[in-house]
């Protein structure tokens, strides 16, 4: 039986060798799956919003895309990852109310999430190998250690493998 | 001072409630005249809890709800979120639309069963907002309602993030309808931006 680790709304964590990393129902949010393959390092962040730097209150850094892809990388670095071997699997972002007219920003942060996902990612040339992002539904997604294989789950929208 | 829920006095958290319960009040009154029928509200809990573990307080980040998003405008803005279980909603057509309820546990809604969905959304959301706006006297527009229906943790994604921009902690409000003897437990998230909240407070006379 593979262990567990959960990671919670705004967080993150890295395992080594085996386990699960899951995290439940991301919505406009946006699951970073980043893997090394020699090492069999696994970091998922669960991030809510594109940037820290316009925001006062950033001390929790697995809320933002460029404060958790740094810190990601730090501690998987700290298990022996090697830093040009690790790559990235993104899913998420969705849009879960869709409306019509005008309606505020925060109805599209999933898109603007992916987007600063892609974009700091590319900032720390890391290939993002597989995607599934968008839409207007929910995803739980699982990072499996030990090949780095990513699940995404779905109410009525299946299970992808990526 | 800057407004954070960290901050948040238990006077503030008092006065929450108070307007929480008067909403509910009202919103109870115009559900029994469009039901013709008696609907009572128990008197609601008022919660703040990290992000972390608001999802499990309300029953688990899979587990598929309906969800009716508003904002609102004027003198203060925000957001608003009512969260059913499935089952729940289901019954709640059924009685809004006087027909049998259908098969509970399936997950699509007909276009007639969203509309009502919608409907309950505004018709609580107004009660709320306007107990506020009695208070204060500020002036509250709420927009459309939007749904959705999709994992609890998919769904709060939403608000929780108008949330993360300045804080790390939630607001929401849990009530019980009751009609006869069924219980339809909601969740009630109202968000008024970080701006807004001191205006409240303010008008409120209580700051």
């Amino acid at each position: 039986m593979d262990r567990i680790v959960k990671v919670g709304m705004a967080d993150l964590k890295v395992i080594v060798g085996d386990g699960i990393l899951i995290t439940l129902g991301l919505g406009s949010c946006v699951g970073i799956a980043l893997y090394d393959k020699t090492t069999k390092t696994a970091g998922l962040a669960h991030i809510m919003l594109p940037s820290s730097k316009l925001i006062k209150n950033n001390q929790n850094k697995a809320k933002f895309v460029d404060t958790a892809v740094e810190y990601l990388l730090e501690l998987m670095m700290k298990m022996d990852a090697q830093r040009k071997c690790i790559t990235a699997k993104i899913a998420g972002g969705a849009q879960m109310f869709s409306f019509k007219g005008n309606a505020s920003e925060i109805l599209n942060i999933g898109e603007r999430n992916v987007q600063a996902t892609i974009d700091v990612l590319r900032q720390h040339n890391i290939p993002i190998i597989a995607q599934d992002t968008g839409g207007n539904y929910g995803r739980t997604i699982e990072l499996h250690a030990k090949n780095g294989i990513l699940v995404v789950k779905t109410i009525g929208h299946g299970v992808k493998i990526l | 001072m800057s407004f954070s829920f960290d901050n948040l006095s238990s006077l503030h958290l008092d006065i929450l409630k108070e307007i929480g319960t008067i909403g509910a009040g009202n919103a109870a009154t115009s559900l029994s005249k469009m039901l013709d029928r008696r609907i009572d509200m128990n008197v609601p809990e008022v919660k703040i809890a990290e992000f972390k573990d608001v999802e499990d307080i309300m029953g688990g980040a899979e587990t598929p709800v309906v969800g009716i998003y508003l904002e609102f405008s004027g003198d203060i803005c925000g957001t608003v979120l009512l969260v059913l279980d499935v089952i729940s909603a289901k019954h709640i057509t059924a009685l809004l639309l006087g027909n049998a309820c259908s098969d509970g546990l399936k997950r699509d809604f007909s276009e007639i069963e969203i509309s009502a969905l919608e409907e309950l959304g505004n018709i609580l959301t107004a009660a709320y907002l306007g107990a506020i706006s009695s208070f204060t006297g500020l002036t509250i527009k709420p927009s459309v309602p939007y749904f959705a229906c999709d994992m609890l943790g998919a769904i709060l994604s939403v608000p929780m993030i108008k949330f993360g921009q300045t804080s790390d902690k939630a607001m929401f409000i849990e009530t019980d309808l009751i009609n006869g003897t069924e219980r339809f437990r909601s969740h009630f998230i109202v968000i008024p931006d970080m701006e807004s909240f001191p205006l409240i407070l303010k008008a409120l006379g209580v700051v």
